[in-house]
């Protein structure tokens, strides 16, 4: 596959990924810090974020099952970062599901909580997948892709 | 006579160039727990030809200070920091109680504190700005909001040393000396060839 066909594959898998509303503005902030020193940027922070997510995934389930009552403050507490990290690599769907679990912590509807982390952990599992296709698609096709910065 | 000279002429240049950062380059203190948000506004910063020093902690940001009353405070700012970036929802000290040590200490009250948070609740700004943070950012922190901060804390930064060295020529009245090598400003002496009494003369008045 030639340099130029591989470029506009990462650039239409990048525009679908928007289209499909899973990625905001935030993902083209991050892109634009990255330059020739540092053409990995964006594909460093996103799995700075997998980890911190995975983390915090695992809390939020061990917390959802001490229930009797559900501790909705710290469930609100878990899911605030987890939405700020999301955000900072802009998540967007991702960070709709966790404002939403966090609707049913401040009102404490416990189903509510359960079903909705039950959709954010599918959501964030197709994003990841996605990503992972991206930066590869993006590595192969060579830094001048994503680096968008111009020293 | 020349000697006496060339030894005002030096201590004139150390008067007007006492920062010892003649470099315009800016060293900002950023904390919060986030690893993801420390990596990014570390990014930030340096894209925008800052120092960085990242910390994880209200802690942590105290310790580098020198304000967490384990060591004794050097009594001025030894870290040389000019701007202070903090997250406010962190864990222990949050960055509200943070900005409230930064603005009871002596020494670094001056020092700007700018408060981000992924929340936009109008109460919490209002307590950070009345506390005397200088701006509330909403998170995620962009490129432009670091741009714009740094523009404006060069340029309160440029006013202060303006201000320090107009300060420090006013102090210093008296005749012009003997010699008229370097007499663009006055220095604190009388025309006696000793270089013993200026220095005596400046001690009795600490």
């Amino acid at each position: 596959m030639d340099r130029n066909q591989s470029r506009r594959q990462v650039a239409a898998m990048k525009q679908s990924l928007f289209d499909q509303g899973l990625l905001d503005e935030q993902f083209i902030q991050l892109e634009e810090l990255q330059d020739d020193a540092n053409p990995n940027f964006v594909e460093e922070i996103v799995t700075l974020h997998y980890r911190d997510s995975s983390r915090l995934i695992s809390s939020i389930e061990q917390a959802l099952k001490e229930r009797n009552p559900l501790d909705f403050n710290k469930l609100d507490t878990l899911m605030h970062q987890f939405k700020g990290s999301s955000s900072s690599i802009g998540a967007k769907k991702v960070k709709a599901e966790c404002n939403l679990f966090r609707e049913y912590c401040r009102v404490g509807n416990a189903e509510g909580c359960m079903r909705s982390f039950q959709q954010l952990k599918k959501e964030y599992a197709a994003l990841r997948k996605k990503l992972e296709a991206y930066f590869q698609l993006a590595r192969q096709a060579g830094p001048q892709e994503t680096a968008c910065r111009s020293k | 006579m020349a000697i006496v000279g060339d030894f005002f002429r030096h201590n004139l240049t150390e008067f007007l160039h006492d920062s010892p950062s003649a470099a315009p380059e800016l060293h900002v203190l950023a904390v919060d727990d986030s690893h993801v948000d420390r990596k990014v506004i570390e990014r930030l910063l340096k894209i925008s030809s800052c120092k960085v020093t990242v910390v994880e902690s209200g802690t942590r940001a105290l310790q580098y200070l020198g304000l967490d009353g384990e060591t004794s405070s050097l009594g001025f700012n030894s870290v040389n920091v000019n701007l202070i970036m903090t997250d406010y929802s962190m864990p222990g000290m949050t960055g509200y109680e943070l900005l409230k040590k930064i603005k009871e200490s002596s020494v670094f009250r001056e020092i700007p504190v700018v408060i981000m948070s992924s929340e936009n609740v109008l109460t919490r700004i209002d307590s950070c700005l009345e506390e005397g943070a200088e701006e509330f950012l909403l998170k995620p922190v962009k490129l432009s909001d670091v741009r714009r901060l740094k523009d404006f804390i060069m340029k309160g930064k440029a006013k202060e040393d303006e201000k320090r060295s107009l300060k420090r020529m006013r102090s210093i009245d008296c005749s012009p000396p003997p010699s008229a090598t370097c007499s663009t400003i006055s220095l604190p002496c009388d025309p006696s060839p000793s270089l013993l009494s200026p220095l005596s003369s400046k001690k009795a008045r600490l």
